[in-house]
């Protein structure tokens, strides 16, 4: 099963390589690894999206909270939590197609960030699912160049880390909406 | 603040150790580490510094220091080339436990990254094989750093942490107070037991008929010998260790069953085979315990008390586990249980052992059987030697037959197998029991790989001995070559050999040498006689195997208990597992 664990983590050289060496030398496979500061400046969060079975994950989770860097850990899949992805898709967008592109980048509440004669780069928000959605349509049209950030989670309503303060007010409706 | 003299990071790092309570370390000089080495010099009244001759020595005199006195391991090396020879002993202390902290020199640090003469990335090195580690950025958090390695490599799970410190940095100087405390909560290492799952276990105990507990070197790291005593003495259930746990129970008393395990013995093996409650304590179920998985203790219910978060359901499913303070665990538990008598299970385990005792039989004018030449060296030290091992054959005779009544006193490479590890290790014990009797009963092959430390031996003129088991092969491989590969012994002889006792002797010590039943007794009385540090050379029966065996991938009841069974039994069984089960055999 696909897990989406929260690991907030010293903001110190070498600690992300502390995670992913974990993770590598222990055989397990990381979907996408997402890491970045967070309101304190003194830690950071990582986002790490990784398959495995029940055993594999509770290892992993074990396994981090050792770390002497890590600070906490939550597997977000058993809460209720909001997960994006960012993707940059420079997809070809010649005369007779542009207006098709540009309709299916507002179907999927993108945005087109840069036109150049035959190609438009397309930034899109969103799940994974939607992401993967809108990629496999723009590839009828041809994609260029595809980037993504992968995904970044945090769970909805109470806070599980208790240091994070958490300004953004969630608009829990339109969040909800945007499930594509 | 109080105030502070302005001192050098190397200083700093000198009052720290002293103030950790070290006494001693090991180490070998070089560029990098200068200051450091500079700065122990000049505190040599409160703090002893052993030359080795070799790095991998040094840390392994710090692992057999740190085994046989509870207490943390310290080494000291330089940049490059010699924080590389220590990554052997590091990996070795990280799996079985050991607390060490290693001090290694780095290249100044506006030269890091650059490719600098003797550098390496001794902390991307080592990241994998220590429980945690630290390139010093600044003179200011240098005490601090070398504060939490000693608190770190001691918490909970012990193991080996690493201080990289920049010779720049060593050498500047500041005034920064020394911590009285470590910035790292206790509770990171070691959590809180949780009482409910200790009644669980409780309730589990009272209903079981056939329990087992099966212990490790948990319980000697976590110096609970003496609370798992009292509570096996309580609930009268038999109890085996792991290779590693052995002593952690006293081998003379009744309720011990010998050793579990790939050559653990038939009543054990039997035992966790067919025990209907198995408890883990301090142990980690590690594949050469258990075997084939799938038949791992196939009719138990498990109980495991442990430290470590991550040894619980890392391998098999438990039915009640609990993490924290084993000493507290066990008298909590201890007080919740009751006696019984087990009858049946006893006779049955009797029965076991009767059948297929650990035993062997020694031909007068033979060969000498290296089971034979352990056991003399048991009975002429009564049991109260310090004994370390290399790895091989000789290792599992050491395990079957001298006998253990105290935890610390058997030091052995039991995670890593790390051949050449017994020797330095038996120096490191020496050196915490200068009145002790430290042997180290080596095989031929591993024991070359580390004997430059005779020098070492001979300046502090320690009490260790070297019996060396000679069978001219690499034993343990041969074994396996002899059982699995039709006696192809690829890479395995080893018949040009240094002449052990002229070895002695030209570095000033006394070497001996038998290759009968009777000189063995003779050369070992003689050898026990004096202090002096020496080498015996015993020359053994190269076609012996340790039995029983459980065949890598084969499950625990299937071992193998002598050459006389058919070798083709042997080849069968494992190979209808490789078939059925994918994977099996050893690879
Ligand atoms: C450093 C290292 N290299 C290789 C091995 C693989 N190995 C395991 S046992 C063994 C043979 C050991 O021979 P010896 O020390 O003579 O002991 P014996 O088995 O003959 O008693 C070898 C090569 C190892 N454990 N460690």
């Amino acid at each position: 099963m696909r897990h989406t664990i929260s690991v907030m983590v010293k903001n110190q050289a070498g600690v992300l390589s502390r995670v992913s060496n974990l993770f590598s030398a222990r055989g397990y496979n990381i979907d996408s690894l997402v890491v970045g500061v967070t309101d304190n400046p003194e830690v950071s969060r990582i986002t790490i999206v990784v398959k495995g079975d029940d055993r594999v994950i509770d290892q992993v989770e074990k396994q981090l909270n050792k770390l002497i860097d890590v600070i906490k850990v939550v597997d977000l899949t058993h809460d209720d939590f909001i997960a994006r992805d960012l993707a940059l898709i420079k997809v070809k967008a010649e005369p007779n197609t542009r207006s098709q592109v540009m309709e299916i980048v507002q179907c999927f509440d993108g945005k087109i960030v840069d036109v150049a004669l035959k190609s438009f780069i397309i930034e899109v928000t969103g799940k994974e699912s939607k992401i993967n959605a809108m990629v496999e349509l723009l590839g009828n049209y041809g994609i260029l160049e595809l980037v993504r950030t992968g995904e970044v989670a945090i769970s909805r309503g109470k806070k599980v880390h208790e240091k994070e303060e958490t300004k953004v007010k969630m608009k829990a409706g339109k969040a909800g909406q945007s499930n594509l | 603040m109080a105030k502070n003299k302005l001192k050098t990071g190397a200083q700093m790092v000198v009052d720290v150790l002293v103030d950790e309570g070290v006494d001693i370390l090991w180490g070998l000089t070089g560029g990098a580490i200068l200051p450091v080495f500079d700065a122990l010099y000049q505190n040599s009244d409160r703090i002893r510094l052993i030359d080795t001759r070799h790095e991998q020595g040094a840390i392994h005199m710090a692992e057999g220091y740190a085994k046989s006195t509870g207490k943390v391991g310290v080494c000291v090396v330089t940049s490059g080339p010699g924080a590389t020879n220590i990554v052997t002993g590091l990996t070795d202390a990280y799996m079985d436990s050991v607390p060490i902290v290693a001090i290694t020199g780095q290249v100044p640090s506006h030269l890091i990254g650059t490719d600098a003469f003797q550098e390496a990335d001794v902390v991307g090195i080592t990241r994998s094989c220590t429980k945690h580690n630290f390139l010093v950025k600044n003179i200011q958090e240098l005490p601090q750093i070398m504060r939490d390695a000693f608190f770190i490599a001691r918490s909970g799970r012990p193991g080996p942490v690493l201080v990289d410190i920049p010779k720049d940095i060593a050498a500047a100087s500041a005034e920064v107070a020394i911590p009285k405390h470590s910035s790292i909560p206790l509770s990171k290492f070691v959590p809180t037991p949780d009482l409910h799952q200790i009644e669980k276990m409780a309730e589990l105990i009272k209903n079981a008929k056939k329990p087992l507990i099966y212990a490790g070197g948990g319980v000697i790291n976590a110096n609970a010998s003496d609370a798992l005593y009292k509570f096996a003495r309580k609930t009268n259930i038999p109890v085996t260790l792991t290779l590693m746990g052995l002593g952690a129970y006293p081998a003379g008393d009744r309720q011990f069953i010998d050793m579990l395990g790939m050559h653990g013995s038939y009543r054990a093996n039997l035992a966790l085979t067919y025990c209907d409650l198995l408890i883990a304590i301090g142990s980690r179920f590690d594949d050469r315990v258990t075997g084939k998985l799938s038949e791992f203790s196939p009719h138990s219910k498990k109980i495991h008390i442990d430290v470590d978060p991550t040894s619980i359901g890392k391998n098999v499913k438990v039915d009640a586990h609990t993490l924290g303070d084993m000493n507290s665990i066990l008298s909590t538990l201890t007080k919740m249980v009751g006696s019984q008598d087990y009858e049946p299970w006893y006779e049955e385990l009797d029965a076991w052992h009767k059948k297929h005792p650990l035993a062997y039989q020694q031909d007068p004018n033979g060969k000498v059987l290296p089971q034979f030449a352990v056991d003399e060296i048991y009975r002429l030290t009564k049991g109260d030697a310090i004994i370390t091992t290399e790895v091989g054959q000789h290792q599992m005779w050491a395990a079957q037959f001298y006998k253990f009544n105290k935890a610390r006193r058997w030091i052995t490479s039991g995670g890593l197998g790390t051949m050449g590890f017994g020797f330095p290790a038996a120096i490191g014990a020496a050196f915490g029991f200068p009145d002790a009797t430290v042997i180290d009963i080596a095989g031929d092959g591993s024991f070359q790989m580390t004997m430059q430390e005779l020098a070492v031996v001979k300046e502090h003129n320690l009490n260790v001995k070297v019996v060396v088991l000679n069978n001219k092969f690499l034993g343990m491989v041969k074994q396996w070559q002899d059982l699995f590969f039709d006696k192809r012994y690829a890479s395995t002889s080893i018949p040009v050999q240094p002449d052990f006792v002229k070895l002695a002797e030209c570095y000033g010590l006394k070497g001996y040498r038998a290759d009968t039943p009777k000189d063995t007794t003779k050369v070992l009385e003689e050898a026990f006689k004096s202090k002096d540090p020496c080498i015996v050379e015993i020359v053994v029966d190269e076609e012996e195997h340790v039995y029983p065996m459980v065949p890598a991938g084969a499950a625990n009841k299937d071992m193998v208990l002598s050459k006389e069974e058919d070798r083709a039994r042997v080849m069968a069984a494992v190979k209808t597992k490789a078939k059925t089960h994918g994977k099996g055999g050893r690879k």
